[in-house]
């Protein structure tokens, strides 16, 4: 993963709330066997009409959503599937960070695990936010001092630290997890549940 | 932490599970079982590829075919050129990494969260991760089950192990009995219309109380299953006879000396009595009708035989918002009555509602009339063993007799991604989970309801009240 490095943007802004994940990369996309090429298709029914021509009023078709690399979202964003493809989605757009009042539990942790940082902000801080995104000020996110700010404001965030060491260091929690390894095989010899439950098919190519 | 301290069963699985506890309250778990499907593996193996590992169990990983699969044909390309890339893609890397696919053609193939508990493999007490949101449908055996991205997919099949963050314990206490022809999918979308699509987030969901006791495991695993539309990872129901007596037996399931072991230790897995939780909320179902979605979440569903809502009644103005544009997506007009809205397609299937419960609650319904003229509507069984238990009852007759197409298993409409969708400004009444703007199809308006509502509005072309059919 790559570190997360402080940025200083313009945000567009989609402030629904419950924006789910169908809407951020319909299923019909998901037909892929990598992660990158998706951006094209993020959000792409609410992006394009039916005749695949933009829908001009579509934040992400104005002309200031150009290079803007934050997103400021309504309540609950990401609910729904798991599809991880809604963050490869947003991160191959360009965005960096999503600011919302609330994230479902699943897309936030598939963020954090992307480098796509989740920002938590309510009440009159996120009414302060859509009103300086609405005046084009530039956010600067800084994940370090755990604020964005703007010209105008200093809004502090919290976050995970596990996963904010993992962001501002690059570092993938499987390197993390596999260095426990003895841990877990241990647990394996003990496991309650019993040892196994599939008889497993011996694997080709060495594995 | 004293040994007499009252632990629910998400403490007592989550404590059973600890491998180590990490940094900062991030505790490693260990995962019992590990599903896997197509569309959200491929990424995945190609993590462990390019790390040079492998699978650590392939003895708890075992992976099915299920979201782009054709329904009319076992010929792969029969749902398209890419969707087949995808289905060879996990038949290769099933093969290379030594995991146990259940592929097109399979005689134990079916929706990833349907082959798990009819096959044994969901058991009480696990800990069990899937790529894919639906699986807290296996909660209904009191298993901590939860959906996880394609990242923690490839964590798991490297490791075997999560890094999690207890999640807070929201209990629903569920009182009273289901009249006839209301069913738990009725009980699950009034919950969720209730706390909202973000009422459990955050939060682990335990239902509890006598009407869940009173229902059967496939009606238990459809209210777990829709537990990720209120916001919940997980929901659970604490394993008690009735889910004893389904799992004995099965393929997978322990025998013997085994099975008395695992007993013993699934009859200890239930809440205590004065366990704490976080939340409570109760919901008395006595009074319950049948209920279906107008709009374009899942929390947005009414009774029946109400009205849809006018946003002008509504004083919130983010929700009254909502509400307006969800029924411009839907076409549905604010105060008008929901039953007798026109339907174009009917779907009775998926992970939600696609159990041999299900096609016997569509077939009730069926026997004995048709589709009405211009409806289209299919009938998706689970898995293929769904298939063959209802062709022996002559289910696949009662439905193809009325009209109705009866389908290869796979998740189908329900997502449509395997060629089986809406055309844009169809409504249908389906029996899956979403009925998000463009879940079965660009610009296709869902309305969820139950098998019965399903089957009934497919035989009189309008949302119906099933009971009118029933004459319950």
């Amino acid at each position: 993963m790559q570190r997360f490095r402080t940025v200083a943007t313009r945000a567009v802004t989609i402030a629904f709330d419950d924006i789910d994940t169908d809407q951020i990369i319909p299923a019909r996309y998901l037909t892929t066997v990598d992660r990158a090429g998706l951006g094209g298709h993020l959000f792409h029914d609410w992006r394009y009409r039916g005749d695949g021509e933009p829908t001009p009023e579509f934040a992400l078709n104005r002309a200031e959503a150009e290079g803007a690399r934050l997103l400021i979202a309504g309540r609950n964003f990401g609910c729904g599937s798991s599809r991880e493809h809604a963050v490869w989605a947003l991160m191959d757009h360009g965005f960096d960070a999503v600011i919302a009042p609330s994230f479902a539990d699943i897309f936030r942790k598939n963020a954090l695990r992307n480098g796509l940082l989740p920002i938590r902000v309510e009440g009159e801080m996120y009414t302060a936010c859509l009103e300086e995104a609405a005046s084009r000020a530039i956010f600067t996110v800084d994940l370090k001092n755990n604020v964005v700010t703007t010209p105008a404001r200093t809004i502090p965030f919290r976050i995970d630290p596990f996963a904010r060491n993992c962001l501002l260091e690059g570092l993938d929690e499987l390197s993390y997890i596999l260095r426990h390894d003895d841990a877990i095989s241990a647990f394996e010899t003990s496991n309650p549940s019993g040892s196994s439950i599939i008889p497993p098919r011996p694997a080709r190519g060495g594995h | 932490m004293p040994a007499n301290r009252p632990r629910t069963l998400y403490d007592k699985i989550w404590d059973s599970h600890v491998v180590t506890e990490g940094e900062g309250g991030v505790s490693l778990l260990y995962v019992d079982l590990h599903l896997v499907h197509e569309v959200t593996s491929p990424q995945a193996f190609s993590g462990l590829r390019r790390r040079g590992l492998k699978v650590r169990a392939r003895d708890r990983t075992l992976a099915t075919a299920d979201h782009v699969t054709p329904t009319r044909s076992l010929n792969i390309a029969a749902a398209g050129e890419l969707a087949a890339k995808q289905l060879r893609s996990l038949e290769e890397n099933c093969e290379e990494f030594g995991i146990r696919l259940y592929t097109m053609g399979h005689e134990y193939r079916g929706i990833v969260h349907v082959i798990g508990p009819e096959l044994g493999l969901t058991q009480p007490g696990q800990m069990i991760v899937c790529g894919d949101s639906h699986t807290s449908t296996h909660g209904a055996f009191g298993a901590l089950a939860f959906g996880i991205g394609t990242t923690e997919v490839e964590y798991v099949l490297a490791s075997q192990c999560l890094l999690e963050r207890k999640m807070g314990n929201l209990r629903v206490e569920c009182e009273g009995r289901l009249r006839p022809g209301v069913t738990s999918k009725d009980l699950i979308l009034a919950l969720i219309s209730k706390i909202g699509v973000d009422g459990g987030v955050g939060h682990v969901i335990e239902y509890a109380g006598p009407a869940i006791r009173g229902l059967s495991m496939e009606s238990r695993m459809t209210i777990c299953n829709m537990s990720i539309e209120a916001g919940a990872r997980a929901g659970l129901i604490s394993p008690d006879d009735t889910t004893f007596e389904y799992v004995a037996g099965r393929e997978f399931a322990p025998t013997g000396a085994e099975w008395d072991r695992a007993l013993d230790r699934w009859r200890t897995l239930p809440s205590d009595p004065g366990a704490p939780f976080d939340k409570t909320v109760s919901l008395d179902v006595s009074g319950l009708e049948p209920f279906i979605s107008f709009g374009t979440n899942p929390s947005m569903a009414i009774p029946i035989r109400s009205r849809i809502p006018d946003p002008a009644a509504i004083a919130d103005a983010v929700e009254r918002e909502q509400v307006v544009r969800a029924l411009k997506y839907m076409d549905l007009g604010a105060g008008e009555p929901v039953i007798d809205q026109k339907i174009d397609v009917v779907f009775i299937g998926s992970c939600t509602n696609a159990r041999i419960e299900d096609m016997r609650e569509a077939a009730r319904i069926f026997r004995g009339r048709t589709v009405s003229e211009g409806v289209r509507a299919l009938v998706v069984p689970g898995s293929e063993q769904v298939r063959r238990e209802a062709e022996s009852e002559g289910l696949d007759q009662v439905f193809t007799e009325a009209g109705a197409e009866w389908r290869l298993p796979g998740c189908s409409m329900c997502l449509g991604m395997n060629g089986d969708h809406l055309a844009p400004g169809q409504r249908s009444v389906s029996t899956s989970n979403r009925n998000f703007e463009g879940r079965q199809g660009p610009g296709g308006r869902t309305m969820l309801g139950s098998p019965l509502t399903a089957a009934a509005a497919a035989v009189t072309g309008r949302v119906t009240d099933p009971r009118d059919l029933l004459r319950v």
